[in-house]
């Protein structure tokens, strides 16, 4: 039998439907995987062995009732560490949370569990969600599997990370500036936004509320589908939540693969084409627009000129909401409690557990934002962001009045070398460019592997309107056929 | 410190005019927390009714309580506000332990209702009060401070904090600072507290309760030389009756003019109501610095009510306090001024019910205003727990029409009903207290008195009527006062004619 961790989950899942594999099996082997690799990627902050099996046992015992399966029944996830799992440690990579075990599970694992998926573990990322290359997660950094001296992309590092190193078939990232997104384009892999509200925030540590959004990674178009269909849809835990049905994502996925774009007008993004991006980027880019082109595709050149200001106004907006969500870690009721010595004043409590538990990312957001919020700054930074925030989203509604979908590479630079950009937060922060706008939005964007450069991924970003997921789907899968999957080398060569 | 002599409250309303103003916050009675589906009964086992939402969990996310947006709609327009059609929740950010999240979820600059009033009669003339705002927020848990001698955070050795009050709905009613009444102003302030109590029972949103903190008030008070502009205003919290509002007022005018006759500024800041000595103290200094970086909560929808929809809950308000007062004191035949009273004793829905139990107006109305009045006002308790029904009293006036109790019968058989004895007819039955006007039992009781009493007998005989009543009077004496006094006066005249 060939290595179930090389298959798609479409693949696994047929196989364990058929019976030509158990769930247990399938299980063991990714299991077996992390067990071997994950010492030098650290794409993992907790595996759980024993949950995963019994997970695995119950698809198994189900298949031999006789009882239906569901689509991804039997199918290995890995999930973010920012999700709440129930009796599962979940501390979105921050020392405040370390040995915290939510005692109820996010929305979205409720639906992955109903779904038969096996949940394998908790991935790492940036602390809380903040940064780009998974550096400030508190436990270390993941390794990029492309190249273990480079970053995995950020925040959802750890993610990305799993799936290229065959670790599993299938991760649950969150995106608030990119955090599925880019991670996915420098790993290689395929990481999709869905539309704000789209699926359910109930259950994710809030980082930016009216930004973050959780969503699916896998290492193909129809697999990335396939899991968005099953976490999607209304949750009336979450008020954000939109009460409308999910677009068929994953017929839209297989329509793509099918490879004709006749009659689709792409909107490529002028502003994020040129200069800006490292130029193997723009080649890989520009290579798999003219892909699409020959598959029928009419691509048109779109100026969005409010982008340039999404980048401030989502470092005015996301620390403002972070600064906020983070208040409540202050070591009262749960996580790290630094100085309670019964001398100290609970405000001397609160301060130490709060300086001790806090990563240098995360305080420099949270003082960020507690200073644009503060009476007299209010109106020129949060009040001021508010309306970019308005102008971006008259750009992208104007935009889909002409084409279906706007493009453009997802990242300006591939995957770079550890501490290569953390000593200056702002070319961090550059990193995310071209992922910001949508968020501001909040409509959904994808990103596909489009080629590599300097033997590195590169990835293409389709964006499309507010609950018109399935367009994206569709173009990213095209070009999924057009140019192919990507193939890490082997890292047992690298051993 | 030195120690000056306060000037009397006579003479602070000579010079100075007030002004006040009040919060309120009402925690409605919604089965449901305010984002979860918690209970939100009174009393349970601390942190017994907490959920990941209201504990603020990581992750976990609000949901609006429909009932609690419809109570405050209603509130709203029973004090003649405008419904916004379109407003958010606000985030008020700051710590403290009582708090899950750190912030509490409220409104800041897009109130659900706005620019209302309520008219409150003072001394028999009215005064309209303005509502700025009425907004709707979570309450906080509670926090309670354990090893230290005051109760308070500061030498405690542990705090305990209850979030069962966490997140319960909380609606905060502003009004407009009120200039212009003078010595009034004490009374004004109760008066008003006291009709929003009542609108908001009307509506059956809350129990309204001050003693249990489902009602709490904030009083802001001022003192200004007349003609000159307004004076810095404090705050007074932890006022938990209607009689410390009143107080309250009344002893900050008083602190706040002893302060600026010896020429010194008030500061504006937050105070404490001291229930046993019925003044004021400093709070916290450092509350008036605090910045709540209050900005649009992102993780709930805005509220938009539609306008049918309010429309409907307007036309659903029951009849206002106000109105049912004045038409009830036509029906019953009283004064305006007979009515305030009873309203201020509780006494309305008691006197309603003791009529629709069968009872006059003028009957209910003597002993919930008369007998039970005193009888609450010198136990302490409310009229309504005074310990007698509406049904009870009816009764108990019944049997006086009926001629089967007098007067001094009558209030010996409420005393046994309000000491638990039973209805007014069980006590009756069980003390063997019924006038007794059945002439067979009494001619004996007549006879007895003429014979020891000859002289009276003689005068009676000689036409002097109006003698007859020492004999009737020897007569209650034997029978305990159970014979109906017609009746043996009836018998004294007949046997002596
Ligand atoms: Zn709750």
């Amino acid at each position: 039998m060939t290595d179930v961790t090389r298959m798609t989950a479409a693949q696994v899942a047929g196989l364990i439907s058929k019976g030509d594999a158990s769930a247990v099996e399938v299980a063991t082997a990714h299991l077996d995987r992390i067990a071997a690799v994950d010492e030098r990627v650290h794409a993992f902050l907790h595996v759980d062995r024993e949950g995963a099996l019994a997970a695995a046992r119950a698809v198994d015992e189900q298949r031999a009732r006789g009882e239906e399966l569901g689509p991804l029944a039997g199918v290995p996830v890995a999930v973010k560490d920012v999700i709440a799992t129930r009796g599962i440690p979940t501390t979105a990579a921050s020392k405040i949370l370390e040995g915290w075990k939510p005692p109820y599970d996010a929305t979205i694992v409720q639906r992955l569990r109903a779904a038969g998926t096996v949940m394998l573990g908790k991935t790492n990322m940036d602390e809380f969600a903040m940064g780009s290359s998974t550096e400030y997660s508190a436990y270390g950094p993941t390794n990029n599997p492309w190249d273990l001296g480079r970053i995995p992309g950020g925040s959802g590092g750890g993610s990305a990370a799993s799936l290229a190193a065959y670790e599993a078939p299938l991760a649950i990232g969150t995106d608030t500036g990119g955090s599925i997104r880019q991670p996915g384009a420098v790993t290689g892999t395929v990481g999709a936004k869905p539309t704000y509200g789209g699926t359910s925030r109930y259950g994710l540590i809030a980082f930016s509320s009216s930004l973050d959004t959780p969503g699916p990674c896998a290492r193909t178009v129809e697999d990335a589908a396939l899991l968005h269909a099953v976490i999607a849809g209304h949750d009336p835990r979450d008020s954000t939540s939109i009460p409308q049905p999910v677009p068929d994502v994953v017929a839209a996925a297989r329509r793509g693969a099918g490879g004709d774009l006749t009659g689709v007008k792409l909107g490529l993004v002028k502003e994020f084409a040129g200069e800006g991006a490292e130029p193997g980027v723009l080649a890989a880019f520009h290579e798999s627009v003219e892909a699409l082109v020959k598959l029928g595709a009419e691509v048109v050149e779109i100026s969005c000129p409010h982008f340039e200001y999404a980048l401030p106004a989502y470092y005015l907006i996301a620390p403002s909401e972070a600064s906020s969500n983070l208040a409540r870690f202050d070591g009262v009721r749960y996580g790290l409690r630094v100085g309670d010595d019964g001398n100290r004043s609970l405000e001397e409590v609160m301060s130490l557990t709060r300086e001790a538990g806090f990563g240098p990312e995360v305080k420099r957001r949270i003082i960020l934002g507690t200073y644009a919020l503060s009476s007299g700054y209010y109106d020129a930074y949060y009040g001021q962001a508010q309306k970019v925030r308005t102008l971006i989203t008259r750009d992208f509604t104007s935009a889909f009045e002409r084409v279906d979908v706007l493009i453009s590479p997802t990242t300006p630079f591939v995957a770079f070398p550890f501490g290569s950009r953390t000593s200056d937060p702002y070319q961090m922060y550059l990193a995310d460019l071209y992922t910001i706008p949508t968020n501001l939005y909040g409509g959904p964007a994808i990103s596909v592997p489009c080629g590599l450069s300097e033997g590195l991924p590169v990835g293409f970003q389709v964006m499309a309107p507010t609950m018109a997921d399935d367009r994206m789907y569709r173009v990213a899968a095209a070009l999924e056929s057009a140019v192919g999957t990507l193939t890490p080398p082997s890292l047992e060569a690298r051993a | 410190m030195t120690t000056t002599a306060l000037p009397s409250y006579e003479d602070a309303i000579a010079r100075y005019e007030p002004v006040i103003g009040l919060e309120t916050h009402v925690e409605l009675g919604t089965n449901t927390k305010m984002f979860c589906a918690c209970p939100t009964e009174f009393g349970a086992e601390p942190n017994t009714q907490v959920c990941p939402v209201c504990l603020g969990l990581p992750g976990a996310l609000p949901v609006a309580n429909r009932a609690a947006i419809e109570a405050t709609i209603r509130i709203g327009l029973a004090l003649n506000c405008d419904i916004a059609p379109w407003c958010r929740m606000a985030r008020k950010n700051y710590f403290y332990p009582d708090m899950p999240k750190n912030f509490q979820t409220s409104q800041y600059d897009e109130p659900l209702c706005v620019d209302g009033y309520v008219d409150v009669l003072v001394d028999g003339e009215t005064v309209r009060i303005e509502i700025e705002r009425v907004h709707l927020e979570e309450d906080t848990g509670k926090t309670l401070h354990v090893g230290g001698a005051t109760g308070r955070i500061h030498g405690a050795t542990e705090s305990l904090v209850d979030y069962n009050r966490a997140g319960i709905p909380l609606v905060e009613i502003v009004t407009k600072p009120v200039p212009g009444i003078g010595a009034r102003a004490p009374e004004v302030a109760k008066a008003y507290v006291t009709e929003l109590r009542d609108i908001i029972r009307s509506l059956d949103v809350s129990d309204v309760r001050m003693e249990q903190g489902s009602m709490r008030c904030d009083v802001n008070t001022s003192l200004n030389l007349p003609g000159e502009e307004w004076g810095t205003r404090t705050e007074t919290k932890n006022v938990n009756s209607l009689r410390s509002v009143e107080r309250a007022v009344r002893s900050e005018i008083i602190r706040q003019a002893s302060l600026l006759n010896e020429g010194t500024r008030i500061f504006q800041e937050t105070r404490h109501f001291q229930e046993t000595t019925g003044d004021t103290r400093p709070g916290r200094s450092k509350e008036t610095a605090t910045d709540y970086r209050y900005f649009p909560e992102p993780d709930l929808v805005p509220i938009a009510p539609d306008t049918a929809w309010v429309a409907e809950l307007k036309a659903g308000l029951p009849e206002m306090p106000s109105v049912k007062r004045a038409r009830l004191a036509e029906e019953w035949g009283i004064s305006t001024v007979d009515m305030q009273s009873v309203a201020n004793a509780g006494a309305i829905e008691l006197i309603e019910q003791t009529i629709a139990a069968g009872a006059t107006p003028a009957g209910a109305r003597k002993w919930w205003m008369g007998e039970l009045a005193r009888r609450a006002n010198e136990t302490g308790v409310e009229l309504a727990a005074v310990g007698a029904t509406p049904a009870q009293v009816a009764q108990l006036q019944g049997l006086v029409d009926e001629g089967k109790l007098n007067d001094k019968l009558a209030r010996q058989v409420l005393e046994a009903v309000v000491a638990g004895e039973g209805d007014p007819a069980a006590v009756i039955e069980a003390r063997g207290l019924g006038v007794v006007s059945d002439t067979g039992a009494l001619t004996a009781a007549v006879d007895e008195a003429i014979a020891a009493n000859p002289d009276i007998a003689a005068k009676i005989r000689d036409g002097k009527v109006a003698a007859a009543g020492a004999l009737v009077g020897a007569v209650m004496k034997t029978t305990r006062g159970q014979a109906d006094a017609k009746t043996v006066r009836e018998l004294i005249l007949e046997r002596l004619s």
